[in-house]
């Protein structure tokens, strides 16, 4: 069943330039229980994306097109609406946990804070529920963490009790923008095993934003991959990674260190993504791409269905042709 | 013999509250020209300090850095001696290490002029440097904050170079860069390394990048070295269960959709390191007498280096696959 479905986004944020669209046309769909992951480098809109479900837009931003949460339409809801969504229907994580975490307050204090706002529970009854959650995130000994402030915890607990916070009053989402991103490998490791553990026992649906494609391969059902505001690809988790067909997507993955063992030189893609406001037409991708044809710059750039659930956004598509004929 | 640089026992120490906590805790390292050596461990171990140790930025507690022959100094306020100009590093975050007040060209130049160039010819050399690292010629007439990431630190390498650099510490020199821009950097510091016989330290937590780049490895934990070796020795057949434990925590892109193991816990306070071999808490594999006495570091018959109690000075690489689990107690 559609959890949440994604049409038509388009994201306007004020320039010092101008308005420019960070997130253009974007569409993808996540269903309940899934695990959907969000790729590109810095600056192709994943976490507006992210924070235009979450109605935390910057100042002047704007959000164009449909976001349907659970059968309703939320874009252009009440600030008021937003607060009781926020935390209780759809919560959030972010990539540094220090700053998420209020420094000052005790774990307990915030940990508790939204079920008693949302859930209106008694204060005794948000704390035992607070013990079993930092049980669930595998935080040792909860009742003295909930008695500690967040700097006397690493950085991997911290995030552990960032989603103990997330997870606190039963969403049906949770955005993780970056999870790991800050984290040591070792650490990392065991963060997606608990995001793993947890969308399996509470069939919670899962968006991570990242532009680790590792921690995508290991994590996700699906992927969508983005450039300069677009989608260039999504397509089922395994499929994608094994079997890319948009030039962009190729460079990244062939751009990995753990991508070939031929050499010291890593494969790189020539030039820089664009900037906001500066999107080249058509394929945005099209002045670094190798396979780039004069249409490319030519809007619009319609999606190309490689097989059943993996599409592409390529005019000129050099490696899908023999793939299309297959299938 | 190339060997350009060497570390020699070296303890670095912090003052915290008025007890000393020892960061590297006693640590031999040595590097070759147009060598890389890949330094790794978690956040914490000490790998960050070392590097400026190294470079002098920290003082040494114990032990002596040297340098093509001569011991590194400390940093103070006055000149360096000639001789250290060609020992650089590159930081992690070309945000923070670039004046943002000052054009580019200028903060290139700094490191020519103060070297005794002059400056009208420093501004044609500054060119080329720029231009060897893959930047416009307009490039020196513009502010810090007017390039993405990857060029900012292209520009700290040009400024490195600008001193002639023969060694370069280089401290997770990729890990704030995207993903097309860490192979453009990576790509062009192995390049200098190449051309110009440089020896370089990198230093990451990200093994998979090490790997790749590296002629050898050491890993780091806890302020000290577990493991020095050969990329392939490192990668094919660790010998410490902490490589073990960090390879086997990368993610892969394969699309195979398998999750990393990880390593239960952290790495504990250096104020009060584990007793006997400082991994032992959360080492899988680790015996009663691991608590008690600290593994020497001795040479395997492979010639790689290793601080484990399960491997034995003089003999082949134990293999950690044969070796039962011991249960968590």
């Amino acid at each position: 069943m559609t959890l949440l479905n994604v049409s038509d986004l388009t994201v306007t944020l004020a320039t010092s330039t101008g308005d420019a669209d960070a997130v253009r046309n974007l569409s993808f769909s996540l269903d309940g229980g899934e695990i959907l992951g969000i790729a590109g480098e810095s600056g192709s809109g994943k976490t507006m994306t992210a924070l235009s479900i979450m109605g935390l837009l910057p100042y002047k931003g704007k959000a164009s097109g449909s976001i349907n949460f659970d059968g309703k339409e939320v874009l252009g809801s009440s600030k008021k609406k937003y607060q009781h969504m926020r935390g209780k229907e759809i919560s959030m994580i972010f990539q540094d946990p220090m700053t998420s975490l209020h420094p000052m307050l005790t774990v307990q204090t915030q940990l508790t804070e939204h079920m008693r706002y949302h859930d209106k529970m008694s204060k005794s009854a948000a704390r035992e529920s607070a013990l079993k959650l930092l049980d669930t995130v595998k935080i040792p000994d909860p009742a003295s963490a909930l008695r500690a402030h967040p700097s006397q915890f690493s950085g991997g607990m911290r995030q552990r009790i960032a989603i103990a916070m997330a997870l606190a009053c039963e969403p049906k989402l949770l955005i993780a923008d970056e999870p790991t991103t800050a984290l040591d490998v070792t650490v990392q490791a065991g963060i997606l095993r608990l995001l793993h553990q947890i969308r399996d026992e509470r069939n919670l649906s899962i968006m991570i934003i990242t532009h680790d494609l590792g921690v995508l391969s290991s994590l996700t059902d699906k992927i969508l991959i983005m450039y300069a505001g677009s989608e260039v690809e999504s397509g089922p988790a395994r499929e994608l990674l094994s079997n890319p067909r948009h030039p962009y997507s190729q460079g990244l993955i062939a751009a990995l260190p753990g991508a070939s063992r031929e050499g010291k030189f890593l494969t790189s893609i020539d030039g820089m993504p664009p900037e906001l406001g500066n999107f080249p037409s058509g394929c945005a991708f099209h002045p670094r791409c190798g396979f780039a044809e004069d249409r490319c710059s030519v809007p619009p750039i319609d999606a190309t269905v490689v097989s059943k659930g993996h599409r592409i956004y390529c005019p000129v598509n050099p490696f899908a042709h023999d793939r299309v004929e297959q299938s | 013999m190339n060997e350009i640089l060497s570390v020699d026992d070296l303890v670095v120490e912090y003052n915290r509250d008025g007890t000393k906590v020892r960061a590297v805790a006693g640590v031999d390292l040595r590097l070759e020209k147009g060598e890389i050596l890949g330094l790794v461990g978690e956040s914490g171990c000490g790998k960050s300090t070392l590097g400026k140790a190294i470079v002098g930025i920290l003082g040494a507690a114990e032990g002596e850095v040297i340098f093509d022959g001569l011991p590194v100094k400390k940093l103070t306020r006055g000149k360096r001696p000639e001789h250290f100009r060609n020992l650089q590093m590159v930081f992690q975050d070309p945000y923070g290490s670039l004046n943002p007040r000052r054009k580019i060209g200028a903060q290139v130049i700094d490191g020519l002029v103060i070297g005794g160039m002059h400056r009208s010819k420093a501004l044609a050399r500054a060119q080329e440097l720029l231009a060897t690292v893959g930047l416009p010629a307009d490039a020196l007439g513009r502010f810090p904050h007017q390039f993405s990431g990857g060029q900012r630190q292209r520009i700290a390498i040009a400024r490195a170079l600008a001193a002639s650099a023969s060694v370069l510490i280089a401290d997770e020199p990729i890990s704030a860069l995207d993903t097309s821009s860490q192979a453009q950097v990576s790509n062009l510091l192995v390049n200098l390394v190449h051309e110009l016989s440089v020896g370089m330290v990198f230093i990451s937590h990200d093994l998979s990048i090490v790997r790749r780049i590296s002629d050898r490895v050491a890993v780091m934990y806890l302020g000290k070295i577990v493991e020095t070796g050969t990329v392939e020795q490192i990668w094919e057949s660790p010998a410490h269960p902490y490589t073990k434990a960090l390879i086997a925590a990368i993610p892969h892109a394969d699309g195979r959709s398998s999750m990393p193991a990880d390593l239960p816990g952290d790495v504990p306070n250096p104020m009060s390191p584990p007793s006997g071999c400082r991994f032992h808490p959360r080492c899988p594999l680790a015996m009663p007498e691991c608590a008690v006495v600290e593994p020497e570091f001795v040479t395997l018959a492979d010639n790689r280096q290793v601080a484990c109690h399960l491997q034995k000075a003089g003999q082949e690489p134990v293999s950690l696959e044969l070796i039962p689990r011991v249960p968590a107690s």
